[in-house]
């Protein structure tokens, strides 16, 4: 018996010590993968930047299929890892399904909404698109020649038009007899990953008239910015940092700083605040990108208009509508 | 007779044909810097050593055991249906569309409703090339696999603009209700001491897979019908001389065939993500041409061909998780193992039947 006892008591050691071993964060991407120059990427680089600061390591998984989604979840929170940081809004459902099975490990979702009150071991990271959308609008407006200028979204959901609505506005705001034209590529997540049909996107809104398009859609974005680099016209980048792509011929990028958010989560660690968090610009969770690439784009005329309207949005004078917050579009409609 | 024994036919071939492919991965996992044992091992730990991993195992192999015998039957009439994944998706929207309207008051109920409703459109979606085939001499690998790419738009159009709940991001059906739910292997086998299976997929439909296969084997060598289809398989000119429509038999076998790739959907749809979502079928409708393959088209060789792919999806997954092997390449390795399997049966086959011939020559002199 007492055999018995201590062979217990040091298999009960052995997994605790374990489970503390393994007390690091972990990273799953969404089923576009983690080179995706954008939104997964992005994700990746703030996990990259802690691990790189704190000699830690983090786990990552690109996910196959849609049954994995809660498998990785589960696994990750089993081996001890925590947080467990996901990106993309289709890991919301099976964070609320999982979530309450482990409630020491801390989820956050990316993109995604999980009740706080039901789940209170989970963080909902948003993100507030549509101000940043509306300064890189402004930008577009006031560098564009023929008045009217492009939208090419990814797949039509609301999280995209909320995109398409924000920079409608800043156009807008900046000329108001300007033109938008707004694109979809598709209503299936294909549409995320699709640069052929973003380039042929591009073609028909420059034939158009368009001089300025800002691609808000993942990897089909890559194929916007190359036709607009091909065509000598501008166009504004996503997520990332995506000036370098094309320099000189990209005008700015509407960042979303999903690297930040990322890298926060994993400093936090397994202290991680929950609940719903949004940044916007006050919070610099979303902006414009300025680098050497654009710095020839951007005049100082142009700088000071975007900072201008950024203080504000942060202070509250310009109200930026959010699509999602009534399903519809003041300034632009679908 | 110049043929190798039975037993060989089907066990060594499909045997040696893994360990290649086996021995190919290994060294493709070397060639990235991985330890190719370890990765065996975590394989297998996850897979094997866990009830959950179990549970995961079960679930695709429930998937694999449908689309396999679907594209048995066929083949037993020598009808190549490819089109499964087509076939899986509109089953798929049968089984949603029979829980989502239809107020059952129990899962028992609600599973049968289910069955006839992934089956009867499975069926129908068979239903066209199988007619092009019989009445039009349109081949059928060209037709049905046509069709896999009709039925994933129709799916996607009637997701978006039909089903899709207003001002949800994700292309899929409102949640089924509660009564539809099928109860996992999880409320079926675990208690409160001991949480078996604990949060995996697997569920009373992977019973309904097992079913499947007996009355395929019934079906096929104990019944009139299945008599005639395997006439028809063996020569047409036969069957007719014999009496034998062959129309009948193709479109009735193409029927059964599109009725069985429905009913995985009852797996993916009913069972496991309790919503009809775009990628239900996750490839299994191909991957179902390989089981059938390496399963010799016998219930009994696609249920344990079926249980191998399980296996070789859920241990990916825990490479995914563990490892660094990139996601690609893990598909590389389940492509070689349906290549080796598959494909290239005969590399296999020849050589082994010359080595037998060989040695009963030797016997006889």
């Amino acid at each position: 018996m007492t055999v018995m006892k201590s062979f217990l008591g040091a298999a009960a050691t052995l997994a605790l010590c374990a489970g503390a071993a393994l007390a690091e964060p972990a990273l799953i991407y969404d089923l576009g993968g983690k080179f995706d120059k954008s939104f997964n990427e992005a994700a990746y680089n703030g996990a990259q930047r802690w691990a790189d600061e704190t000699g830690n390591s983090f786990r990552d998984i690109e996910l196959q299929s849609e049954a994995q989604r809660e498998q990785a979840l589960r696994r990750f929170a089993e081996a001890g890892m925590n947080p467990v940081v996901t990106t993309g809004f289709s890991m919301s459902t099976p964070i609320a399904n999982v979530a309450g099975d482990y409630p020491d490990t801390k989820f956050v979702t990316i993109d995604g909404y999980v009740d706080p009150e039901e789940h209170p071991n989970v963080k909902s990271i948003l993100f507030s698109e549509h101000q940043g959308s509306y300064l890189v609008g402004m930008l577009a407006a006031m560098a564009s020649d023929s008045g009217t200028v492009g939208f090419v979204g990814g797949m039509d959901i609301p999280l995209i038009r909320k995109f398409a609505c924000g920079y409608a506005q800043g156009v807008k705001a900046v000329n108001p007899d300007a033109t938008v034209i707004a694109n979809m590529t598709g209503t299936t997540p294909a549409a995320w990953n699709d640069p052929v049909k973003g380039s042929e996107l591009a073609t028909a809104q420059i034939s158009q008239g368009a001089d300025v398009i800002f691609a808000a859609a993942g990897g089909t974005g890559l194929g916007v910015l190359q036709t607009a680099a091909d065509e000598d016209i501008l166009s504004i980048g996503v997520d990332s940092n995506q000036n370098y792509l094309h320099p000189g011929k990209v005008l700015t990028s509407m960042l979303k700083r999903v690297d930040v958010a990322t890298y926060d989560a994993m400093t936090a660690g397994p202290d991680l605040e929950t609940g719903v968090e949004v940044l916007g610009l006050a919070e610099n969770g979303v902006g414009y990108a300025l680098d050497d690439n654009n710095k020839d784009l951007i005049t100082d005329e142009m700088k000071s208009a975007a900072e201008e309207a950024k203080q504000k949005i942060i202070d509250g004078e310009i109200e930026v509508h959010d699509y999602s917050s009534d399903d519809s579009c003041p300034a632009l409609s679908f | 007779m110049d043929r190798m024994p039975g037993w060989a036919d089907a066990v060594l071939v499909p045997l040696i044909s893994l360990l290649l492919a086996a021995i190919l991965s290994a060294l493709v996992i070397l060639a990235i810097g991985e330890n190719p044992i370890d990765a065996l091992q975590l394989m297998v730990e996850g897979t094997l050593m866990r009830s959950a991993g179990w549970g995961y195992m079960l679930y695709y192999a429930t998937n694999f055991m449908f689309t396999g015998l679907a594209v048995a039957v066929a083949f037993h009439a020598r009808l190549f249906n490819i089109g499964g994944e087509g076939q899986a998706m509109i089953g798929g929207l049968g089984v949603a569309l029979v829980c989502l309207y239809i107020p059952f008051p129990h899962w028992t109920l609600a599973l049968l409703g289910a069955t006839a409703g992934a089956i009867v459109f499975g069926a129908a979606w068979a239903l066209i090339p199988a007619y092009l085939q019989a009445k039009r001499g349109s081949h059928i690998v060209i037709t049905t696999i046509m069709f896999n790419f009709i039925a994933a738009a129709l799916l996607n159009y009637v997701l978006v603009n039909l089903l899709k709940p207003v001002g949800a991001m994700d292309p899929a059906s409102a949640t089924f209700p509660a009564t539809t739910h099928l109860p996992s292997f999880q409320d079926m086998f675990a208690t409160a001491d001991t949480p078996l299976f604990r949060g995996s997929p697997a569920n009373v439909s992977f019973f309904l897979a097992l079913a499947a296969c007996v009355v395929v084997w019934l079906l096929i060598w104990r019944t009139r019908l299945g008599y005639e289809i395997r006439s028809q398989g063996f020569s047409e000119s036969a069957a007719k001389y014999a009496g034998i429509s062959p129309v009948r038999v193709i479109v009735i076998a193409m029927l059964i065939s599109g009725g069985l790739a429905g009913m995985m959907a009852i797996n993916t749809t009913q069972g496991e993500a309790e919503r009809l979502i775009l990628n239900m079928t996750e490839g299994a409708g191909f991957i179902g041409i390989a089981v059938a393959l390496m399963g010799r088209n016998h219930p009994f060789g696609i249920f344990l061909a079926a249980m191998l792919f399980g296996f070789l999806y859920q241990g990916g997954a825990e490479l995914a998780l563990w490892t660094n092997i990139p996601r690609e390449l893990i598909t590389v390795i389940q492509a070689l193992v349906i290549l080796f399997t598959g494909a290239l049966d005969n590399m296999v086959r020849m050589p082994l039947e010359r080595v037998f011939l060989g040695l009963r020559r030797r016997d006889a002199r």
